[in-house]
């Protein structure tokens, strides 16, 4: 029996869709049968991502309408043959699907799939319930930002509400240049405020842009630090104890000598 | 001269680091006790009622609001006292 996992953040434009991408290409890297649950209807995503956008025949709704066999939605993967991709419709809305009808669709994967990962759309509304409804386990994505961590508080009361009480957090997109400045929350500020488990830490990286052109999610690239970041995330969910990487609190007079002249 | 600044400036709280962590805690003390503006103002209102049967205070100036430390909630009101007890007499 697999598991699944909700990949969440309230607020829009933190990074749910490329973490869920990415965390799906580590995990099916390990070799873990994984399977990606695009939710986010009327505004799909996670297809051009991955980019398998040329492949979608049926959709999310299609099979909750029974209109096709769950397996006939499923996109392989282009390279990794563990790795498949149920896409959202994206001409109907979120009411297009019922959290009882989610529940089934992510009941019956888990019996075939190690992971399930379902990228949940933004906001709290239907779109959130239903991508709730048949998970194990949760995680927030949020950014070092006001708005993305006070969004992140928001549903994490909602995940607890909703049966999930350990959500954990993973901070994306920090500049730890702008941390060490003191211009920045850094990880161990949000993570008091927050008070829930840290899983993951992302550096804003303009080689995930590169790669989201692709349509190559970064994990797959071994030599970005990003990419690195996201393959340790998926090692923590398979149970791994992966230390984090040194964020650099501190700034010494070598970083400020560099940063005088940098300006 | 600016440059000798920037080497040896120190670490100070006017980093907008601070500023964002305590604009946070506070909307995070309302957000997570479902505390609006109007129940805020209400129980301001309550205040001056019960507090003004008593003493002479400072309406205008006067302060109520949340703050947090750790995991516990306090109310934390200022009210500034004008006139001593209105019972005396």
């Amino acid at each position: 029996m697999g598991e699944v996992i909700v990949i969440t953040s309230g607020k829009g434009g933190v990074g749910k869709t490329t973490t869920t991408a990415n965390l799906g290409t580590a995990l099916a890297m390990m070799g873990k049968r994984t399977v990606l649950l695009d939710t986010d209807i009327g505004l799909r995503n996670l297809d051009v991502v991955m980019g398998l956008e040329n492949r979608i025949v049926f959709n999310l709704v299609d099979v909750a309408e029974n209109r096709c066999r769950l397996n006939q939605a499923m996109i392989k993967d282009k390279k990794l043959d563990t790795l498949s991709l149920i896409p959202a419709a994206q001409t109907r809305d979120k009411t297009a699907i019922t959290e009882a009808q989610m529940e089934k669709i992510a009941r019956t994967l888990k019996k075939d799939f190690d992971y399930v990962l379902i990228d949940c759309p933004a906001g709290i509304e239907q779109g959130f319930k239903n991508a709730v409804a048949g998970a194990d386990r949760a995680l927030v994505v949020t950014t070092p930002e006001i708005s993305a961590v006070r969004d992140a508080d928001r549903v994490i009361g909602l995940l607890e509400a909703a049966g999930l009480p350990h959500p954990e957090v993973i901070i994306n997109r920090v500049r730890f240049d702008m941390v060490r400045r003191g211009e920045m929350m850094g990880i161990d500020d949000i993570i008091d405020i927050l008070a829930v488990e840290l899983i993951g830490i992302v550096a804003d990286d303009e080689d995930i842009v590169i790669s989201t052109n692709k349509g190559e999610p970064i994990a797959k690239n071994q030599l970005s630090a990003a990419g690195k970041s996201f393959r340790d995330v998926a090692r923590r969910l398979a149970g791994e104890n992966v230390p984090f990487q040194d964020v650099g609190g501190g700034r010494s007079l070598w970083r400020k000598v560099c940063a005088v002249f940098n300006r | 001269m600016v440059f000798w600044k920037r080497l040896f400036a120190k670490n100070t709280s006017t980093h907008s680091k601070n500023t964002a962590k305590k604009r946070l805690q506070l909307v995070l003390v309302q957000d997570r006790l479902n505390i609006g503006s109007e129940t805020l103002e209400g129980l301001k209102n309550d205040l001056i009622a019960v507090i003004g049967k008593h003493l002479e205070i400072d309406v205008e100036a006067m302060d109520v609001s949340f703050c947090r430390d750790g995991e516990q909630v306090a109310i934390v009101a200022n009210i500034p006292v004008l006139q001593g007890s209105k019972e005396a007499v």
